[in-house]
């Protein structure tokens, strides 16, 4: 299977992911506001992550054709589905008019992902389950001898899910290599910071579980794409522990864990779309 | 009944090279020839059942046939939520196979019976419930339940010698006639099917025209022996499970949506409380409310009520009351 990566990285590439990230950052603040629906600065934590996977990791004509060999994103972090929604419709996996269904009466596009929307491999919402069924999907691969990738966005806070653990036990016995994790480490959770409610290095704890662990900033795209490229070197599985801000690049939404919840006003939705556009 | 399972699981891992039998570290004697005959496909996934089914949903996402296995709660209950949006919102074809069913595990205490697997799985759209009566029932659905596109349920419990079946097929919700009556029923499935089965020879050796019907499919649930005995006056369902949510409530809620007013049903199962005594299947099964000898009492009273239904050695039973 061709690699997108496998191409050079050109500055042409860079800055056409730079402003697809853009883009995906303006449809999560429209979507979020207009729906008024919470977890914009979630979105917006995993909107470059997404870019990256979608629109230079991944071979996304295989997954529009539904193929066995496509690679699989799984977004764990099922509540950030309006950035997901937004990348799919950036690269054209759904039509980007469908964005403006989401939250509606009858439309595919939920708060958290339904399987049915093209580009959604599964129902995500209630954390800790993606992992496992990456797991699943790995092993089949492996039996099969395809050559495809299972990546798949874990929240930092998910992983106080004990079910993410057992995962990580099972993917390291049977060196799933072809498992790329990513942690979206905003240390925002709820209610608190992540590292005040459940306390522990992520990064020693999937390297004790048998894990190869690369840090990086989730903001930077050359990061993403040299870390996803190294998983893909890897005979275990790999946990990238991205380093990220809630409500990324939006000066009044950074880290500030209200926008785990509130919604943009108008006024608000203008200026932060202001703001997008100087990235 | 589980010896059943893994041989007739055997024979279809040996036609379908995408069967996949997960565990969760119990199964000792029965795993061992399909760990053996097929060392890719057995996995172990350890004391960690949430997983269990995620893995399960995964290998499934990828076109595999996958069959769960473990003691009823630690199958169905401690993942319950893994299969509610793993299993069951995605439709996918996973078995999960829970052994123990009611008190089957009586002595290992509270913590491994099942009273209420029935009524949680029940409760999930798209979700098939099977409980076999007898290792033939289990036999005979198992090709079924393996090309079954849609998430299943079984339940297993022991291994009890049951009445003779009748000869043909059965299906997926099929309703099995094991003693004939066109006027009063027993309708059991699961491990209660042995004692339904005996409770009624010794009805019907009291000269009770009484039958079995051995419904092995809780979900979805089909009468369809009801359009065939239109003198059906009485219904009794017998079942090693809490009355709340199980076949009894089932076939209850039916013959009310039906409106058979003219039918008269009881509903025997396990009562609404955990047993906080060690004791056997048969102790805490009847402590829980299925005494046999208590049961015949109870039916023969529901029985008297009934004035259409007489026993065997009266000439004039059956007149159908007839506008």
């Amino acid at each position: 299977m061709k690699h997108h990566y496998d191409k050079p990285l050109t500055a042409e590439r860079l800055t056409a992911l730079c402003q697809s990230a853009g883009e995906i950052k303006k449809s999560i603040l429209r979507m979020t506001a207009q729906a008024k629906s919470s977890h914009v600065g979630c979105g917006l934590s995993i909107a470059d992550i997404l870019t990256v996977l979608y629109g230079y990791v991944v071979d996304t004509a295989l997954i529009k054709e539904q193929s066995a060999l496509r690679d699989y994103v799984i977004l764990s972090k099922g509540h950030a589905a309006a950035a997901l929604y937004a990348a799919l419709a950036e690269v054209g996996i759904i039509e980007k008019a469908l964005l403006a269904t989401y939250y509606e009466n009858g439309s595919l596009l939920a708060g958290h992902p339904l399987k049915g929307l093209p580009g959604v491999e599964a129902s995500t919402g209630s954390l800790g389950h993606g992992l496992s069924l990456a797991v699943g999907l790995a092993l089949a691969a492996l039996h099969d001898k395809t050559e495809q990738r299972h990546y798949v966005i874990l929240g930092d806070g998910e992983c106080q899910e004990g079910s993410i653990w057992e995962a990580a036990t099972m993917a390291a016995r049977f060196a799933l290599s072809s498992l790329t994790v990513i942690v979206d480490y905003n240390n925002l959770q709820g209610l608190d910071q992540t590292q005040t409610v459940m306390p522990g290095p992520l990064e020693k704890k999937f390297e004790a579980f048998g894990w190869v662990t690369e840090v990086i900033d989730g903001h930077n795209h050359q990061d993403i794409i040299q870390a996803c490229k190294k998983s893909r070197e890897q005979t275990k599985p790999t946990a990238i522990i991205a380093h990220t801000h809630k409500g990324h690049g939006i000066s009044f939404l950074q880290d500030q864990l209200s926008w785990h919840y509130r919604s943009l006003n108008n006024q608000e939705l203008l200026l932060a779309e202001q703001e997008v556009k100087i990235l | 009944m589980r010896v059943t399972f893994f041989n007739e699981l055997l024979k279809l891992a040996q036609e379908d090279p995408h069967c996949y039998l997960l565990v969760g570290d119990v199964g000792y004697s029965v795993v061992e020839a399909f760990a053996r005959a097929f060392p890719e496909r057995y996995i172990n996934t350890g004391i960690a059942e949430q997983n269990m089914i995620g893995v399960a949903a995964g290998l499934a996402m990828a076109g595999k046939r996958v069959y769960v296995y473990s003691i009823t709660p630690f199958a169905c209950m401690r993942p319950f939520e893994q299969i509610r949006n793993d299993l069951c919102y995605q439709q996918l074809p996973v078995t999960v196979v829970a052994n123990g069913s009611g008190f089957s595990y009586g002595q290992a205490g509270a913590t491994h019976h099942a009273l209420e697997d029935i009524a949680l799985m029940r409760a999930l759209p798209g979700m098939t419930v099977i409980a076999p009566g007898s290792a033939h029932e289990l036999a005979s659905l198992m090709p079924e339940i393996h090309h079954h596109k849609n998430p299943v349920y079984l339940r297993l419990g022991p291994a009890e010698t049951c009445l003779p079946y009748p000869q043909g097929s059965f299906t997926i919700g099929s309703s099995i006639e094991l003693l004939s009556s066109e006027h009063a029923v027993i309708i059991a499935s699961g491990s209660a099917l042995a004692r339904a089965g005996q409770i009624c020879q010794s009805l019907r050796s009291s000269g009770y025209d009484i039958g079995v019907i051995s419904i092995p499919t809780i979900k979805p649930l089909t009468l369809s022996f009801l359009s065939q005995k239109p003198l059906l006056r009485a219904i009794i369902t017998i079942e090693e499970h809490s009355l709340i949510g199980g076949l009894g409530e089932a076939i209850g809620y039916q013959l009310a949506r039906l409106h058979k007013k003219n039918i008269r049903f009881a509903a025997f199962g396990l009562k609404d409380a955990y047993p906080h005594e060690a004791g056997s299947r048969t102790f805490l099964t009847e402590q829980a409310g299925l005494e046999s000898n208590y049961l015949i009492e109870e039916i023969k009273k529901i029985l008297a009520t009934v004035p259409e239904i007489h026993t065997l050695n009266n000439q004039e039973i059956y007149h159908e009351k007839r506008a």
